[in-house]
């Protein structure tokens, strides 16, 4: 019997990290009451001229550096035509000949080993307006993300599992985040893909027909919706039958990909250079200027050279902003390791991401004062997490809320001696069985002088006390 | 301009505006030059500047805010843009009064005026004759004295052509000089917005008000604007287009008034050297492939969805075609077409690409010429204004007439018609100059040296009653 193997090539469009659209100065902001984001540029008003913009040109310039792409000095807008309501012009400015950014390479790491995954090219482009159908029998636009900058990163056909798609996706994701470039978000469509889906007899070197699965917003989805295609079209083709190019959306209520469009209802964007757009001339000085800020892969490699597990690594690279907390708290003199442990413990419960940025209950200097106090002895780990709590809600400097109510740790022997010496005779079989060996006693003995001293006695101290007299 | 010469004082101002509102109302039934005219608008108070007391039209495809710009189209009928062009909001700081919008062909699209859906606009020179387009509206209304000036727009040469016909100066220049937003786009890559004016300095000087980068237009050159005014040509190369002036077609009293420019030229200290085009021989190919290309691109946009005209029909496909069907005229369609064509898949490197490298070939062409003139002296058109619907039914007849203006609008240049003297019958004839790129001032200064021998050309004959004196210095 014939073995098959998939062909998977994706395309993703991100949304560029700018204040402002493509080529107007129209805000990008989401969730604004319909068409009061637009001008006459994104109207498509008569007249009215695109300006590219240069921050989103910027940001396309890094992605292509941290993807390891081919950067072309001079591009060219093209426009790109069809007839939609939700196209202004009637047609899109995009990149076709001339892209921004030409091949590079993507690494993702699969069961624990590297693939590199060839990247084709990075091209600039606009977004079209957002159709919204059924008001009242009628179709309405909403131009506010009309003319909102895309970047559109072309995969090579270098897939062949859904898995590895997931993982490219995930992993572009990430630099997209890094960059500060994307705010990733599938569910908002910032963060989109198309997959093209073919499969041929393992090791016949020509492509099989492709299907294009369009529309696809979540992770989850996008693998679910490659297994089902690659399944149907394994079955189609061992049946004797032919894949019909054509193309495809995913419905999850059902778990299968519908067709949309065939080939013939295709069109012919007759793509042609913009003439309102001169030729895109990289500025020597913004080649200078845009440089790749660290990404995770580097960032996971330090932080465990300073001592972080990798589940802490990773965890703390999930998001740009969380590794620059951690950054932030063990510039400010914090233990590395202890740093990593209270900010996932504690502080990573309150934390709030939106989109590139993200909230934090405290500043990350309030935590490294924090942590200073218990590598101090001022007070001990479980007392930190109780001043962690009423620092989320008072917003006061820990010192503060210690000294008012007299949290500092107990390191006087003569006190705390006076309590082991109680604790031992409150508990007298405790402490024979503690002597016939069952030494895992301890941490009971350990846990009633806490109890007894609120938590403020030293637990080095506790512990010294407690075998010295066992 | 030099304000000792112009206006005196603000109520001159608005009596000058009243004059010329009395001139519309009398003449422009017959002429048609007019799509709106702007009385209310005219008469408010403008701010203080430059073109004080000017009182200027400006072609119905350059937006308006608060005002129809129809485009002479169907399809824009009650459109009113939401802003002002770029060259109006410059109009207006510089303080001239804009007095209502022309006419013109459809989208600009035409040699005639005849393709305004809103009726022909006639030659003030010879109401059986067409002025000549796509600024029919706008020469016409110079031509006889309905304003001072006119804003066209130039694509192939829908200023300089009309010019010609009404025996007015216009000048399209370099292409990047004066920013297109807010001209309604054609083929963007060839418009321009030009001048015309019925003699040389005023032209020049509207020129100047207009020019210069806009941060909206990502074509607006950034060069510093020179002074367009007129300067003296002594010693300057005039190259002579001897193949355009040999050439079959050519109108016999067309070549004569070249021949006469020439020599008035070299009676005023310049030189004449020949030169050749040899390219320019294909430009009415390459520019029928080009315009088309983008105009059926940029035209893609009047779908009735967000403005203007809508057809009601059963789908959005059937919307689609009947509000491009009713709202667009036969050119505007046949170039549409064209261009749909000539874009589609399999046919571009055929087509548009070839046609781009002809443009390039054109360019090199002028390059090689200016290495031994200054400018380029030849015809505007072969032939004086035609009449009216003698070649509505041959575009190709139609196209031609465009045959000595598309070359410097292929290579972005600068150029200037000119009137150069008059047919037995009283028909304007015109020259025309080419300069190199943001070197209007040349071609102006050759025109303003003609004009000095030849002129002054100015307002048609029949319209000549009660003209306001002009306000430009050293005018006639």
């Amino acid at each position: 019997m014939t073995e098959y193997e998939a062909v998977i090539g994706l395309e993703v469009h991100g949304q560029l990290n700018t204040r402002t659209k493509m080529f107007c100065g129209c805000s990008t902001a989401f969730g604004a009451p319909p068409n009061t984001h637009v001008c006459p540029v994104c109207l498509g008003m008569p007249g009215a001229l695109p300006v590219p913009n240069r921050r989103a040109i910027e940001l396309a310039v890094r992605v292509g550096r941290a993807l390891d792409c081919e950067l072309f000095a001079t591009s060219q807008f093209a426009r790109k035509n069809y007839f939609y309501p939700d196209l202004a012009k009637g047609y899109q400015i995009s990149q076709f000949e001339l892209p921004l950014n030409g091949k590079g390479e993507l690494t993702v790491e699969l069961d624990g080993s590297p693939l590199a995954i060839g990247i084709t090219r990075i091209h600039l482009e606009e977004d079209a307006a957002k159709n919204m159908h059924g008001v009242g029998g009628e179709t309405l636009v909403d131009f506010n993300r009309a003319g909102v900058p895309l970047m559109e990163v072309v995969s090579e056909p270098d897939l062949r599992t859904a898995a590895q798609a997931e993982a490219y996706l995930k992993k572009l994701r990430e630099v997209f985040l890094f960059c500060g470039a994307n705010d990733g978000n599938l569910e908002e469509g910032s963060f989109r893909c198309d997959a093209n889906v073919s499969i041929r007899p393992v090791g016949q070197a020509r492509f099989g027909t492709r299907v294009e699965l369009k529309n696809i917003n979540s992770f989850r989805f996008v693998r679910l919706a490659i297994e089902f295609e690659i399944a149907r079209q394994t079955a189609l083709i061992a049946a004797g039958g032919e894949v019909v190019q054509e193309t495809r959306t995913y419905s999850d209520a059902r778990n299968e990909t519908i067709s949309m469009r065939g080939k013939e209802e295709a069109h012919d964007y007759r793509y042609f250079p913009d003439p309102d757009l001169p030729p895109l001339v990289l500025p020597e000085e913004m080649l200078a200027r845009v440089t790749v800020p660290e990404q995770a892969d580097a960032i996971r490699a330090r932080f465990v050279a300073s001592g972080l597990s990798s589940g802490a690594a990773m965890v703390l690279t999930s998001h740009p902003a969380f590794a620059r907390y951690t950054d932030t708290v063990i510039a400010a003199g914090a233990n590395a390791k202890t740093a990593a442990n209270f900010i996932q413990a504690e502080v990573l419960r309150h934390a709030r991401t939106d989109g590139l940025e993200a909230t934090f209950p405290v500043p990350a200097e309030r935590v490294a004062e924090l942590l200073a106090l218990v590598a101090d002895g001022t007070i001990n780990g479980k007392i930190a997490k109780d001043v962690f709590s009423q620092m989320v809600t008072s917003r006061r400097p820990p010192a503060a809320i210690i000294e008012e109510q007299g949290l500092a740790q107990v390191t006087d022997r003569g006190a705390i001696a006076q309590v082991v010496d109680q604790v031992l005779s409150d508990n007298p079989s405790q402490v024979a069985k503690y002597r016939e060996g069952k030494t895992n006693l301890l941490g009971f003995f350990v846990g009633q002088v806490m109890k007894a001293t609120q938590g403020q006695a030293n637990p080095k101290v506790v512990n010294e006390l407690l075998r010295e007299r066992l | 301009m030099n304000r000792r010469n112009g206006l005196q004082t603000p109520s001159e101002g608005t009596a000058r505006t009243r004059r010329y509102l009395d001139r519309i109302a009398r003449h422009d039934g017959e002429l048609n030059a007019f799509l709106h005219v702007d009385g209310e608008g005219a008469l408010a108070p403008a701010a203080p500047g430059p073109l004080s007391g000017w009182v200027v039209a400006v072609k119905d495809n350059i937006c308006t805010r608060g005002q129809k710009t129809t485009c002479g189209s169907n399809m824009l009928a009650n459109f009113v843009s939401p802003y002002d062009a770029h060259v109006v909001t410059r109009l207006r700081a510089n303080g001239a009064t804009l007095i209502g919008k022309t006419n013109l062909d459809e989208f600009a699209m035409g040699s005639s005026g005849e393709n305004s859906a809103f009726g022909a606009t006639r030659n003030p020179h010879d109401l059986a004759r067409v002025p000549g387009g796509s600024s029919s509206g706008s020469a016409a209304a110079v031509a006889a004295g309905l304003c001072d000036a006119a804003l066209g727009s130039d694509t192939g040469g829908s200023v300089r052509q009309p010019a010609a016909f009404c025996g007015v100066t216009g000048i399209k220049p370099t292409h990047g000089r004066v920013s297109r937003y807010g001209l309604v786009a054609f083929a963007s890559s060839l418009d321009q917005i030009g001048t015309l004016a019925r003699d040389v300095r005023s032209a020049a000087t509207l020129l100047t008000a207009i020019s210069g980068h806009d941060p909206r237009d990502a074509t607006s050159a950034s060069r510093a604007v020179d002074d367009f005014a007129p300067q003296g040509v002594r010693g300057l190369r005039i190259g002579v287009l001897k193949g355009d002036l040999e050439r079959e077609g050519n109108d016999e009293r067309v070549v004569a008034g070249i021949q006469r420019a020439a020599k008035a030229l070299e009676a005023e200290g310049a030189t004449l050297v020949d030169v050749a085009l040899p390219s320019a021989a294909h430009a009415v190919s390459a520019y029928y492939l080009i315009a088309p290309c983008e105009a059926s691109s940029n035209l893609a946009r009047f779908d009735g969805i967000r403005y203007g005209a809508r057809a009601s029909a059963a789908d959005l496909r059937a919307t689609y075609e009947e509000t491009r069907a009713r709202g667009f005229g036969p050119e505007v369609k046949r170039r549409i077409m064209l261009g749909t064509y000539a874009l589609s898949s399999g046919y571009y490197d055929a087509y548009y690409l070839r046609a781009q490298k002809l443009r390039t070939l054109i360019r090199r062409d002028y390059e090689s010429a200016f290495a031994s003139c200054d400018v380029i002296l030849g015809p505007t058109a072969p032939a004086p204004a035609f009449s009216l619907g003698e070649r509505t039914d041959d575009p190709l007849s139609m196209y031609l007439a465009d045959i000595y203006t598309l070359p410097a609008s292929l290579a972005g240049l600068p150029a200037i018609s000119t009137p150069c003297g008059f047919t037995e019958d009283g028909l304007p004839l015109a020259a025309q100059f080419v300069a190199p790129a943001f070197e209007e001032r040349l071609a102006i200064s050759a025109a303003a040296a003609i004009e000095r021998s030849l002129g002054p050309f100015d307002v048609a004959p029949r319209y000549a009653d009660g003209l306001p004196r002009s306000l430009s210095a050293g005018a006639a």
